[in-house]
């Protein structure tokens, strides 16, 4: 479908919004990659540059009540739940006041009062867990849906497979996306599957399917609305392919000399923040200097991060020891 | 890469991985590698850098992202005769592989007979800042499933040793590598081909007052804590289980007689670890010889975290063997 076609069926502030995220993510993680590179960060920094658009355009499309379990390369959706730039980077510094008080590292990080999964490294393991919440929405008969991701990579996991049927079987209300940035850390796409597209995997668990282009943030909001709708309206799940590349190595440490340059020069033409723009101007609900404000205020917005996650204090030792078991169930 | 080792030259405890395997494969054709990221990128840490180019794609298999999947193949290629060694990109994974693991590769030759040869081996252990799922030390999930045994070496030339007469041991062995070790510690090895053998302890320091029963990183901590204590007229023993399973029961048994007092430490939880089991036999059998309460350290009981004071709190110290060895000492 034509982007701007697409477009329409989009009010002009979510366009204009979807636009600030991106650029906020996009933003922020450049500063994370560079507070890495100055040896400020220890640990793994994985980032969705070249990605954003899909984060940003399926956490726009939820309701503020679904449930998300993002991948490791969602940053917008973060951010779109209200994890602002200070409390992220304070995450990745070690601090006290990230949302895992330092206890976990990067992306690693989720809050179930904003409705976000935390985060397993075990690619997969959240998908059952999140079919597992839409199960509750089911038998509460709620009105909410889950919405959970893992990457090419991580869709030939036997998790992804279990959950796949599980939700088909019971037409839970569950979005299921795999975003296929081509790659699993060095492996390419032909040694992860023997099918060209992700979302065939899907045909054998009876769950309607549909490819959409990772890197046009409309496309991705308005395959989202549907698939959450039909999940809503007690249709079950549906799966997303969301086709795209991974901009940077598998993590800030990795040069990925395994990617051909030309296939990074390709996808470059087709960066999200580029097309996002393009979309604006052709609709007429932005142009340079409206780009150039936008950039400008992320920037800002940043910075107060950076400031806020320098200032803020490491935990302490004996910290540690706190938070294994809960005492209530009930505070969220 | 270098297939045989220089005499002179010193050779890290990854490079000594990294050699065994190489030798093991040329040495024997029946061993293939299997593992994520293993082929064009040579391993997320390097150690099978040059080994496609070297033995072709299908010796050197990189996987798709299934645990479960690769660690059941290597099953059936072993029961068929194959010799595979399956890398687990960090020991946290295996978690995903442990069905195949317990269920079929641990109870196959007990059940009817059919022998499991093939090795897993798990980069395991923190001080890396990797966080609750790449910092874990899950030995203690497999030692108590009989039928597998266990491997954690704490030196480049244990490392080398043991990882080949675990590929030529008939049975499924995890080989526990510490991560922290790889680039840290050095010596340089034999020329020749050698083999450690599995379920014989090393005694890393010889000491008269207490013994100190360890494996893997904190082997060096112990190291650590007995240079210390050797100003004060404190005696250590340092003994490296270098195989958890078979345990070396007897290797434990003559040094806690000879010193009468015993530090259990390691790295994994407290609860149910390891060390547990070693305090335990220690209580059973050797309690006429004791002079004083067993002392076990260990991390607590929580999920290894990523800040770096939260881990360095978490991981034992040197220290805390020295101030544990010198309340025993007074004891
Ligand atoms: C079960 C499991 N095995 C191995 C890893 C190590 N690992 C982390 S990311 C990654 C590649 C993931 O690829 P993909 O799912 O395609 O996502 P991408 O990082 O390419 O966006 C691997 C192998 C892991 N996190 N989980």
């Amino acid at each position: 479908m034509d982007c701007a076609v697409i477009a329409k069926e989009i009010k002009r502030d979510d366009l204009l919004q979807m636009y600030y995220y991106l650029r906020l993510t996009r933003a922020l993680e450049d500063r994370i990659t560079a507070l890495y590179r100055q040896g400020r960060i220890v640990g793994g920094v994985y980032t969705s540059h070249g990605m954003e658009a899909i984060a940003v355009g399926y956490a726009s499309a939820l309701e503020r009540d679904d449930i998300i379990a993002p991948f490791h390369r969602d940053m917008g959706a973060f951010l779109i739940r209200g994890f602002t730039p200070g409390e992220v980077l304070a995450q990745y510094l070690g601090k006290r006041t990230g949302p895992t008080k330092g206890k976990d590292g990067n992306v690693h990080m989720g809050d179930l009062k904003r409705g976000v999964f935390g985060f397993v490294s075990h690619l997969a393991d959240n998908l059952p867990v999140a079919a597992g919440a839409a199960l509750a929405f089911k038998i509460r008969g709620e009105s909410r849906v889950a919405f959970a991701g893992t990457g090419d990579g991580g869709s030939s996991r036997g998790d992804f497979h279990e959950a796949m049927n599980f939700a088909a079987v019971r037409k839970l209300p569950v979005v299921f996306f795999c975003n296929n940035n081509q790659y699993a850390y060095s492996t390419p796409l032909r040694l992860q599957m023997a099918v060209a597209d992700v979302v065939d995997r899907a045909k054998a668990y009876g769950m309607p399917g549909e490819i959409v282009d990772g890197n046009d943030v409309a496309a991705v909001y308005v395959a989202a609305k549907q698939a959450i709708a039909r999940a809503r309206a007690g249709e079950g799940p549906t799966f997303l392919e969301f086709k795209t590349m991974r901009m940077h190595g598998h993590s800030e440490h990795d040069p990925a000399k395994y990617v051909p340059r030309e296939l990074l020069e390709e996808w470059k033409m087709k960066d999200p923040i580029l097309k996002a723009e393009q979309l604006l101007q052709s609709l007429g609900y932005g142009e340079e200097r409206y780009f150039q404000e936008v950039v400008d205020r992320v920037k800002r917005e940043v910075e107060a991060g950076v400031e806020f996650a320098q200032q803020s204090p490491l935990p302490e030792g004996p910290e540690v020891l706190i938070g294994v078991f809960a005492d209530s169930a009930d505070s969220h | 890469m270098t297939t045989t080792t220089q005499a002179a030259g010193e050779v890290s405890y990854l490079e000594a991985i990294s050699q065994a395997l190489d030798e093991e494969m040329a040495r024997d054709e029946r061993v293939f590698l299997m593992g994520e990221d293993i082929g064009a990128y040579g391993g997320a840490f390097k150690i099978t850098e040059g080994f496609l180019e070297k033995y072709g794609e299908w010796r050197v298999l990189d996987t798709p992202l299934c645990e479960s999947g690769f660690v059941g193949a290597a099953i059936g290629a072993a029961m068929m005769g194959l010799r595979p060694v399956v890398e687990m990109q960090f020991a946290d994974f295996i978690s995903c592989a442990f069905d195949q693991i317990t269920e079929v590769a641990a109870k196959n030759h007990y059940r009817w007979g059919a022998a499991v040869p093939m090795v897993i081996r798990a980069p395991f252990g923190g001080g890396v800042h990797g966080g609750p799922f790449h910092s874990e030390c899950p030995e203690g999930w497999f030692f108590h499933s009989p039928g597998l045994k266990l491997v954690a070496p704490s030196t480049p030339y244990d490392a080398k040793g043991l990882l080949k007469a675990a590929i030529r041991d008939p049975n499924p062995v995890i080989y526990f590598e510490h991560k922290f070790l790889y680039r840290r510690i050095k010596s340089s090895l034999p020329e020749e081909d050698y083999i450690v053998p599995l379920g014989k302890a090393d005694i890393k320091r010889t000491g008269n007052d207490i013994s100190v029963i360890t494996y893997g990183a904190m082997v060096h901590l112990a190291l650590e804590a007995a240079q210390t204590l050797a100003h004060e007229g404190i005696d250590l023993e340092v003994v490296d289980l270098r195989t958890l399973i078979p345990l070396d029961k007897e290797a434990i048994y003559s040094s806690v007689s000879k010193t009468s007092k015993a530090i259990v430490l390691h790295e994994d939880n407290k609860t149910g670890g390891v060390g547990a089991e070693i305090a335990a036999l220690l209580a059973e059998d050797c309690f006429d010889c004791l002079d004083g309460p067993i002392v076990r350290i260990a991390p607590p009981d929580t999920p290894v975290p990523f800040s770096t004071p939260l881990e360095e709190f978490f991981l034992p110290k040197a220290s805390d063997v020295v101030a544990a060895a010198r309340r025993l000492a007074a004891y």
